[in-house]
């Protein structure tokens, strides 16, 4: 049997519902997005009519297509090169001329085409009356009138696109009266027609009106099939020349006016002027939306209401999801060999890592996916394009767009973001210059990781102004943020090309629920995928880093003794007890299980019935044990208990220092160290220069290596409280350099790698990594140096750096940037 | 002096005349739908002053005053 493939792709303006026609026809669930120039990679799926597999390809939204912007390249290198048999032209009915001039763009290329006319249900509320028929005639291809959103049409469409695809009849579509060009044309085809090595290759008439055109591709494929390139396109450049002088006119611009001229001829005869022009709903809520004064008030609204619910509530769903991972550790730990009296299983120690490593990131999944879902309902709106109209003036003083602003806020703009899809949502920005100054920024931005260190510090050092440091933290990063990319702009980036900010303001439209929790879902499951195996990978790596080479065999024998030390008193103490027999040999490390398993269920045990079950259940497991555990009034048992205790505390204090001494001597420990002469400036101990290296697979390991670095010395002794009694030196001033350090923080790994796919390139990724760590050297330098020379306390020291930062991005508005085109 | 489409302020209403770029900005304006002959009308301006937002034919547009000075226009 012959299998049937038909190649279908599917082209049209940004907005007018490709994306929806593309899920409509493949069931495929995929960006659904309001917002201009979402859709950069082209997207793939499939169907089957009359058992014939059809190929879809979701190309990226263009208004045109010339080779001036990458989503119009990639759309006609595809429409060139892959010889798809039939193209889908969605086109928006509510806008019918506008969307005619990218049809009769996909018309010439003589690849046959469907006109999808989508948004029916928007033309009609427009009171916009087309005749199909009349329209499906004079562009010469089949017109098929859709609301896709709902569904209707799309059988016909199905229908239309298999008819198209088996071509008995060729294809005759409409041809553009060029006027005064057509002569120049005609030259241009007689010459083309001799070349024998490229007849039938490519269209003869679109081939020569992109060559008038001065299309850089049409001269590249010159250039490539052509003895005489030169001389031909020579030959073009004269004409070319020749027009402009007898026309005054750019030929290019000549071609887009007829274009313009004809599609207006056209929507002229077919479409019903509409009656009223009363203004369209979408524009009445700009009114406010857009206002002067309520709209900065409504942007703000809308971001904090984005913070609010996902990090505010989504942190309150983290309590109901985190006994679930804490569950799984526990299982994890039920199966892994049981710990000795000081020495750790290498794979239990592992293990447990590994697992804390990933639970520490699967805890922020409920976040992201609100915020995912949020994103997606403000993409879908229309509001984004709003944001940027806004912004724009703002940002672009700072040598950003006004389309980075969706990167902006998914990076962390205030409070609890994410950098990789922060970055990864640059692809949007049109303006190459503003796009990459974005990538570099957004890193910079308050991601969701480096929040449990704000807390920490703020805990401890800050707690008086709570409030106050949380809103510095939350805003300085912006502070620093703006002034950076201002300063790449002019310097680094000088030469990128910019881009005009022409961008259309589509209608607002609600939000379906679908293309909402799919985009979440979307997004959520390629944060899981990508993030959590590279920060797997990480903590693998930091492990090694951390464990070896480890503690020296002449300190293992001394710990060893130490051990021994402590069960012999044990076992003197007990002395002559009923006990004593019982607790023999391997008996003894037995009941420091049994010790640790019961007080791990109490505490996870809640309610005196629930009490009562556990105690059954522990005295039926073993009596003895649990007299010692539970003495109640037996004062034989008491003795035992209080014995055992002091041997519990003298264990925990081995087990402590043995860790101290590990990390202490571990390879990640000795760069610490090493690095002190350098980081004393900054007021960093090789205790926070072994945390923040740690930070460089995943920033919230910060304060996991920080709990590591100070062990509890009683149970359920919170961080804040071990880190202030382990650091008596450290000062708020310590504290505050130490977080504007982390605002400072070059990327994670998976953000680096983020920003090599987006930035297309190694050495904007090495870059992105090493100026951060200089500049938060030199900053976090100034902070704890200059504060203390000054003697200023760390609050003062807070306010004197954000009105600095503050001063500078004023100033830094004001230096202007040269475009370059 | 040529009257350009950044001079206008909202409520304004003017056809275009020429655009006077010869780079990608006026294949961009062109390919966006603004071209010689085209009534259209200054909706507003962000909050900001800058860009403005236009109407042209039933669908809007924002541009920055700086690129709008490339769009010679008559006011009606
Ligand atoms: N009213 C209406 N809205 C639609 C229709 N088709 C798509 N949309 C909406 O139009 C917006 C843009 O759609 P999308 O598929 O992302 O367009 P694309 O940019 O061409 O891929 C989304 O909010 C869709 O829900 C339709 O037939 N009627
Ligand atoms: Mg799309």
């Amino acid at each position: 049997m012959k299998r049937e493939k038909t190649l279908v792709a599917l082209a049209g303006q940004p907005n007018s519902g490709k994306s929806t026609v593309f899920n409509a026809l493949t069931g495929a669930s995929q960006h659904v997005a309001n917002y201009p120039g979402v859709t950069v990679d082209k997207m793939t799926g499939h169907y089957r009519y009359d058992g014939i597999r059809m190929e879809v390809v979701d190309l990226p939204g263009t208004y045109s297509l010339t080779s001036y912007s990458l989503e119009e390249r990639v759309s006609r290198d595809f429409l060139l090169h892959e010889n798809p048999s039939v193209v889908v032209n969605v086109a928006d009915a509510s806008n019918l001329k506008r969307n005619l001039y990218l049809t009769f763009q996909l018309l010439e290329m003589e690849i046959p085409v469907v006109v999808d006319l989508n948004m029916m249900d928007v033309a009609e509320r427009r009171n916009i009356e087309i005749d199909v028929k009349e329209l499906g005639r004079q562009l010469g291809a089949d017109v098929v009138p859709t609301v896709i959103r709902t569904g209707k049409g799309k059988k016909k469409l199905i229908k239309s696109i298999r008819m198209a695809s088996r071509s008995e009849k060729p294809f005759q579509p409409l041809r553009i009266d060029y006027g005064p060009m057509e002569p120049f044309l005609a030259k241009i085809e007689t010459r083309l027609s001799m070349e024998k090595s490229i007849s039938g290759k490519y269209p003869p008439r679109w081939f020569s009106v992109k060559l008038m055109e001065g299309d850089s591709e049409a001269r590249e494929l010159v250039r490539k099939h052509l003895a005489g390139a030169d001389e031909i396109l020579g030959f073009v450049e004269k004409e070319r020349h020749s027009f402009e002088s007898e026309h005054d006119e750019l030929p290019e611009r000549h071609i887009a006016f007829r274009r313009h001229l004809v599609a207006d001829k056209i929507s002229k005869t077919c479409i019903r002027p509409k009656e009223d022009t009363k203004t369209p709903l979408s524009d009445r809520a700009d009114k406010f939306i857009c206002h002067r004064f309520l709209g900065p008030a409504f942007l703000v609204g809308v971001i904090y209401m984005l913070y609010y619910l996902s990090i505010v509530q989504g942190y309150n769903i983290t309590n109901y999801t985190w006994p679930v991972l804490a569950k799984f550790r526990s299982l994890v730990e039920s199966i892994l060999p049981d710990p000795g009296f000081i020495a750790e299983p290498l794979i239990r120690s592992f293990s447990l890592w590994f697992v804390d490593s990933i639970n520490a990131l699967l805890n922020y999944i409920p976040i992201f996916f609100i915020l995912f879902g949020l994103i997606a309902i403000l993409e879908d709106s229309g509001y984004m394009p709003r944001m940027a109209f806004i912004l724009d003036r703002l940002f672009n003083k700072f040598g950003l767009h006004g389309q980075s602003t969706l990167s902006m806020v998914l990076g962390g703009i205030y409070v609890g973001g994410c950098a990789v899809p922060g970055v990864m949502a640059t692809k949007g920005i049109p303006d190459e210059r503003a796009r990459l100054a974005t990538i570099m920024i957004i890193p910079l931005l308050n991601c969701l990781a480096k929040v449990p260190l704000y807390v920490l510090m703020i805990n401890i050092y800050f707690v008086e102004q709570k409030g106050l440091a949380m809103f510095f933290i939350a805003t300085i990063s912006l502070l620093i943020a703006l002034p950076v990319a201002k300063i790449l702009t002019l310097t680094v980036l000088k030469n990128r090309d910019t881009a005009p900010f022409i961008m259309e303001m589509p209608p607002y439209h609600i939000p379906t629920i679908r293309g909402v929790l799919g985009r979440a879902v979307e997004r959520g499951w390629l944060f899981i995928r990508k993030i959590i195996t590279i920060v797997a990978a990480i903590a693998v790596i930091i492990f090694v880093l951390l464990q070896f080479p480890g503690i020296s065999d002449e300190r293992q024998a001394y710990y060893s003794e130490e051990k021994e030390k402590a069960i012999a008193t044990f076992y003197k103490k007990i002395k002559g007890s009923p006990y004593a027999e019982e607790l023999k040999g391997e008996n003894l490390m037995a009941l420091i299980l049994y010790w640790n398993e019961y007080k791990t269920a109490k505490m996870m045990t809640t309610g005196e019935e629930a009490a009562k079950e556990l105690n059954q259940k522990f005295e039926e497991e073993n009596p003895v044990f649990f007299k010692i555990v539970q003495p109640k009034k037996d004062r034989v048992a008491k003795k035992v208990n209080r014995a055992f205790k002091k041997l519990f505390k003298a264990r925990k204090k081995l087990l402590r220092e043995i860790k101290k001494e590990k990390i202490d001597n571990s390879f990640l420990g000795r760069l610490g160290h090493s690095m002190v002469p350098f980081t004393q400036w900054a007021g960093f101990n090789w205790r926070v220069n072994v945390s923040l290296l740690s930070c460089f697979a995943a920033k919230e390991s910060s304060v996991a290596t920080l709990g590591a670095l100070y062990q509890q010395e009683e149970e359920g002794e919170t961080l804040e409280k071990r880190m202030k009694k382990g650091e008596v030196g450290f000062t708020p001033l310590h504290a505050l350099a130490l977080m504007l350090f982390m605002v400072l923080y070059p990327p994670c790994i998976a953000t680096t790698i983020m920003v090599k796919i987006q930035s297309g390139s190694y050495r904007w990724m090495l870059f992105s990594v090493i100026y951060p760590i200089i500049l938060g050297i030199i900053v976090a330098t100034l902070v704890f140096t200059g504060g203390t020379a000054l003697g200023l306390s760390g609050l003062q020291a807070m306010f004197a750096f954000y009105g600095l930062a503050l001063t500078i991005t004023i100033g830094m508005g004001f230096v202007k940037a040269k475009n370059v085109k | 002096m040529k009257l350009t489409l950044d001079a206008l302020k909202p409520g304004n209403e003017c056809f275009v005349k020429r655009l006077a770029s010869r780079d990608i900005l006026g294949q961009r304006l062109m390919d966006m739908g603004i071209y010689p002959g085209l009534k259209l009308k200054v909706v507003r301006n962000a909050p900001l002053e800058d860009p403005m937002e236009l109407e042209l034919d039933g669908f809007y547009l924002s541009l920055r005053h700086e690129e709008a000075k490339y769009v010679e226009v008559e006011q009606v």
